[in-house]
């Protein structure tokens, strides 16, 4: 076995025309805010700073939406003692957009603990934003103890199985995914059985014209196995998608923006809103990183995604808290 | 480091039995022996890891780990049903457990089930 596999996100053997001096151009940016468009397979980067002289209306599109990601509403250690107060710096953010959101996504570690309390901290400052809606995915770290029964109770009306749903706006079919339950030894996120049959059945009498949008917790891609940043039955759910033209997938976990193209399908991940964590085997562990009081805001942030109709795929931009 | 621990335990044990000898003319002397000083092992949770991840004890031993790291985690039998299931554990919170009988006990942590290690019983 090599060791090679822990770079595959910076290769691209897809012939997509991605390659790899043009996807680290896009990472990093990532740091000050970035702007990665995907026009006719071509992926474009613009910097944050130059959005502003940027055909503003190019950007809007009909639809716009933010993601949110890893408030661990509960966490106090060092290397982010204040984790509601950089949630409030994200709706501020969100408050902030020229465009506003219609509506926010929320791929998980809602809280640190799966305390009440923490979740009840989460809903009353998300309800400042002025994107009304939130729609949830759980993380591993909400569904402690009870395996995602008071998860369940207060985000999963209307949901299917253990809180997986779609539902569609302005055209855009939107799938919420849940693949941190019944985790197995040794092993990765996972999707299992019964959601996967479901994902079959969503969105076979979709056209194939169809923009979607796949959002979980844990990546479904392969972002780092050994520190658990996969989900094991990920290919099969992206079986299913294959006939779409644009499928865009959303995940948080790993508390930094990554971002691949494979094919008609890029795959995205967000900062958190509360602490940073190291890049792929650049630290002993996964764990929190550390970073100096006035770095952390720089690697926290909020991504936010429009959707143009009849452009190929949506402009997904990730925008730090400071 | 596990040679070092039975050594100690072997040691504890003589140290016992020459305490009952000394004793011996106590009536309570006898079921003092039945009941051995109740072996207890320590497993450190740090850097997502269990450490050490195999631990071989004796029976009636007690198991406690204890999680070092900043982030929370589990300890869980893998085996079904299972055996043992600790709550979350946060920094510095603590799981006990007491092996009964003789056996392989494979656990891991189901918040990030990389994080896995083994209990030999003997």
């Amino acid at each position: 076995m090599s060791k090679k596999p822990k770079n595959e996100i910076l290769h691209d053997h897809n012939g997509d025309g991605i390659d790899r001096r043009g996807f680290l151009e896009c990472m990093a940016w990532a740091g000050t805010g970035v702007l990665c468009v995907m026009q006719g397979g071509v992926l474009k980067s613009f910097s944050m700073s130059r959005i502003g002289k940027v055909d503003a209306k190019k950007m809007a599109g009909e639809l716009s939406f933010v993601q949110i990601s890893d408030s661990h509403m509960g966490f106090n250690k060092p290397a982010n003692p204040d984790v509601a107060g950089t949630l409030k710096a994200a709706v501020d953010k969100i408050n902030g957009l020229v465009t506003p959101p219609e509506f926010m996504l929320h791929t998980g570690d809602i809280s640190h603990l799966s305390k009440p309390e923490e979740f009840d901290n989460v809903d009353q400052i998300l309800r400042g934003a002025s994107a009304k809606q939130v729609f949830y995915v759980p993380g591993e770290h909400d569904v402690l103890n009870d395996d995602g029964k008071q998860y369940l109770e207060r985000y999963g009306k209307g949901t299917k199985g253990a809180g997986w749903y779609s539902f569609d706006n302005k055209g855009v079919h939107f799938m919420g995914l849940v693949n941190v339950l019944n985790l197995k030894a040794g092993g990765l996120g996972t999707l299992g059985h019964e959601q996967l049959e479901w994902m079959e059945d969503d969105v076979k009498h979709l056209k194939s014209s169809t923009p979607i949008v796949v959002f979980a917790h844990i990546p479904l891609w392969s972002v780092y196995p050994e520190w658990g940043w996969g989900t094991e039955d990920s290919a099969q759910a992206l079986a299913y998608l294959k006939k779409f033209g644009s499928v865009t997938v959303l995940n948080g976990h790993i508390h930094q923006t990554m971002q691949k193209v494979e094919g008609n399908v890029t795959f995205h991940t967000a900062m958190s809103t509360a602490f940073p964590q190291p890049a792929p085997g650049k630290a002993d562990s996964p764990g929190p990183m550390k970073v100096p009081a006035e770095q952390l805001r720089s690697v926290l942030g909020i991504t936010e995604v429009n959707h143009v109709q009849g452009h190929h795929a949506l402009a997904v931009v990730d925008a730090p808290l400071g | 480091m596990m040679k070092g621990r039975r050594v100690w335990i072997a040691g504890l044990a003589a140290a016992m039995i020459a305490m009952v000898l000394l004793s011996a003319g106590s009536p309570n002397g006898a079921a003092n022996t039945q009941q051995a000083a109740p072996a207890t092992v320590e497993v450190k949770i740090d850097n997502f890891s269990f450490g050490p991840a195999t631990v071989t004890v004796a029976v009636g031993t007690t198991v406690t780990w204890i999680n070092r790291d900043d982030i929370p985690h589990t300890v869980v039998s893998t085996d079904d049903p299972k055996a043992f299931k600790s709550k979350v554990l946060d920094t510095d919170e603590k799981f006990s457990y007491t092996f009964a009988k003789p056996g392989t006990y494979p656990y891991f942590c189901s918040v990030h089930p990389k994080m896995t290690g083994t209990v030999v019983v003997k």
